[in-house]
């Protein structure tokens, strides 16, 4: 049981690292311009089918193709905040839900088009780690890796740069960042981009495990948002911590129970957590 | 008021004339059918289905599609099939793509019923789709004939012009028992992992409740939802020392199972997974198919679906083409090696053909009462239909094969059939692993 339950652990917290690294490009986005990006599965989709195409057609490694998707993400999402979100960030909040929602549509509609609803994969496989009677997948293992270290970065980035300060600046009081001479609305369009990038190599670093359809992105976006809300809305760091708590226990409840109690807790915790502690377990903004 | 004398007079002239050039028409036609010398009529027959060509049951719909294609197009290059009135019949496929979903394929059968016009039906692949389809087609008095579904559970509602050509999913995983007792009589413990879907769930609850009667302990038995891709939280459950894994659900889900049981390095000593294994494409998996078992509908090795050996001894009339003339003809389409669900593809409108030529007739009711007396053998096994009130439908002939994954001299990945002992071409590899 020991045995069963450590493995059980650590696989569940190195998915845990991918999805904080996705949910802290949801949490950037809502902390820096309170825009809750209801496309946030779409683009983590784009991601997994980014790393797919390269892999299948270019003969890419997937792990030297994650600059490219990195990239990509960041450009879509500077591209999207232009057309999609930058006329309605002063409206209500319902029309920016609804930009990105449809936003979502469009990617999901075009790409069961393009990509039919069949399942991909990409087959690359780099072994197991075995630790004792525990063994850990290595895709599992390196993708987490990657998820810690783009989480390090944009800590470092956020704190330690001038545009990350920028970045702080804007989130905490437009007004006054504006009056600073910081030109936020090109804040707000890099801090976008950001957080759909940080979504789309959450998908290519998903997309190296398991297989995958255009509609995969949208069974991880409400993990996602649970993780917000476990971290705290507004804090990017709070959403990687929130992420393995979430990791953790996804691979500790099938332990005791059936796997398919697992969603009830997610949320069930969802609830609990927006009733007892609604600023979540590291606070917002 | 309106019905005056020259009125009532004017109507029935207009009956007499209305009765006097009907009589004319069927004479003209009589004599235009003399006039051509008897030419017996040709006309087409549409055969409806709908085919997965996207969504997650992709894989095995283009190979039953395949199978089905083939045999239309054989058919009718050999000059049709010729009714008792000496109608010459060719067929054709109307289908559209499902997107492996439910609530697409009743609209799509609908549509092939009412508009197409349809005169017989395939059922999609799964069961879950063909128990769809098996709905509509009943309620609009269609023939159809399931390929790729084994669902007991669609034969229990009372439906009486549904067909199924599979072995039934109680009888799927019943052989892997039987296998692995003989092959280690200490063998004891099993785990089995399914898709909750209406095909897994119930081979492996009927598995589950045989193994026990053969007195195994199944340690594990649990399911998970379609689609999933983790299946880390169920690998860690399985204990140490288990003999058997067994489950899987489809084509994705089964190679994504195996795939991860092998990089988990699960030791299990037999693994016998449903749908995924007897594809070739599970192939690509490498090392992590070696020694996989898959139960099959049919393979093209198995001696078990030689026409001597079933013919003796069971009364089964033997129909269409052999074993190897239909490998040969599907390599020669596809470039490929056909599965079971290329071949269940091509036995369904085979055993369509043989109840159409007996009855002589495209009448549905006349094509039923032939499918009920059926007794059959063909390439692809023995068929026989339960014609009981409860389970109508049913196929009670038909058995099951096993295939093992198993490396060759050269150290290529080749598929063997395993089980039943009478019907192997290569020992089983025990342990698996």
């Amino acid at each position: 049981m020991v045995v069963q339950l450590t493995a059980s652990l650590l696989d569940g917290l190195l998915l845990g690292a991918i999805y904080g690294m996705a949910a802290m490009g949801l949490n950037l986005i809502w902390g820096v311009m309170s825009v809750i990006n209801l496309s946030h599965g779409a683009m983590m989709t784009l991601g997994m089918f980014g790393a797919y195409a390269l892999f299948t057609y270019a003969g890419i490694n997937p792990y030297l193709a994650l600059p490219l998707i990195a990239i990509g993400g960041c450009l879509f999402g500077f591209g999207m905040y232009w057309i999609a979100v930058h006329r309605v960030i002063n409206a209500p909040h319902l029309a920016s839900l609804l930009s990105t929602f449809a936003v979502n549509m469009v990617i999901i509609g075009a790409g069961t088009t393009l990509f039919t609803a069949s399942p991909r994969n990409i087959d690359y496989s780099i072994g197991s780690l075995h630790i004792g009677p525990i063994i850990l997948q290595g895709t599992r293992l390196v993708a987490a890796g990657i998820a810690v270290l783009m989480a390090a970065a944009l800590f470092v980035f956020l704190n330690r740069t001038f545009l990350g300060k920028k970045i702080r600046a804007v989130a905490n009081n437009r007004a006054a960042a504006e009056l600073m001479g910081i030109p936020s609305t090109k804040v707000l369009a890099i801090s976008f981009g950001i957080g759909t990038m940080l979504a789309s190599v959450a998908g290519f670093l998903i997309s190296t495990i398991f297989p995958f359809t255009i509609y995969s992105g949208g069974s991880y976006e409400p993990k996602s948002f649970v993780i917000c809300v476990l971290g705290g809305l507004g804090n990017p760091m709070g959403a990687l911590i929130g992420g393995l708590i979430l990791g953790a226990l996804e691979g500790a409840i099938p332990a005791f129970l059936p796997v398919g109690w697992v969603p009830v807790l997610e949320f069930a915790l969802f609830v609990a957590i927006l009733v007892v502690r609604p600023t979540g377990l590291f606070g917002s903004k | 008021m309106f019905c005056t004398p020259v009125i009532r007079k004017n109507c029935l002239f207009l009956l007499v004339i209305c009765w006097v050039c009907l009589i004319t028409a069927g004479c003209t036609q009589k004599v235009e059918q003399s006039k051509t010398g008897g030419q017996p009529v040709e006309r087409t027959v549409i055969i409806g289905f709908t085919a997965s060509q996207t969504g997650k049951f992709n894989v095995e719909s283009t190979r039953q599609i395949n199978g089905l294609n083939l045999w239309i197009e054989q058919v009718n290059s050999s000059g049709g099939i010729r009714l008792g009135d000496g109608t010459k019949i060719k067929f054709a496929a109307r289908f559209y793509d499902d997107e492996s979903n439910k609530d697409r394929v009743q609209e799509l059968y609908t549509k092939l019923i009412s508009q197409d016009k349809a005169e017989f039906l395939i059922s999609p692949y799964s069961s879950g789709l063909a128990d769809a389809s098996a709905m509509i087609a009943e309620q609009y008095s269609k023939l159809i004939i399931t390929a790729g579904a084994a669902s007991d559970s669609t034969h229990s509602k009372g439906y009486n012009l549904v067909y199924q050509v599979y072995t039934p999913a109680s009888r799927y995983l019943t052989g892997a028992f039987n296998m692995l007792s003989k092959l280690d009589e200490k063998a004891h413990n099993a785990v089995l992992i399914y898709e909750k879907d209406k095909f897994s769930t119930e081979v492996c609850a009927a598995a589950n409740k045989y193994g026990a009667e053969k007195g195994f302990k199944i340690s594990l038995f649990e399911g998970y939802d379609s689609g999933a891709t983790d299946f880390a939280p169920f690998i860690n459950k399985i204990p140490k020392g288990t003999d058997a894994v067994m489950g899987g659900g489809h084509f994705a889900d089964g190679t994504t199972f195996a795939k991860q049981l092998f990089e988990k390095g699960v030791k299990a000593k037999f693994i016998s997974l449903l749908v995924a294994p007897p594809e070739p494409k599970f192939a690509e998996l490498g090392n992590a198919a070696v020694g996989i078992i898959g139960p099959s509908q049919w393979e093209p090795l198995a001696k078990y679906s030689s026409e001597l050996s079933h013919l003796a001894g069971q009364g089964a009339e033997w129909f269409g083409p052999n074993i190897s003339e239909f490998v040969a003809a599907y390599k020669n389409k596809y470039q490929e090696e056909p599965s079971y669900h290329g071949a269940g593809g091509y036995a369904a409108a085979l055993i369509l053909q043989k109840a159409i030529i007996a009855a002589g007739s495209l009448d549905t009711q006349k094509v039923k009462a032939e499918l009920d007396k059926l007794n059959l053998m063909i390439f692809f096994g023995r068929i026989q239909f339960d014609t009981t009130p409860q389970m109508h439908g049913l196929q009670k002939g038909h058995e099951m094969v096993y295939i093992q994954w198993q490396k060759d001299a050269q150290g290529k990945l080749v598929k063997q059939v395993v089980w039943p002992e009478e019907a192997k071409s290569a020992n089983a590899l025990y342990p698996a692993h």
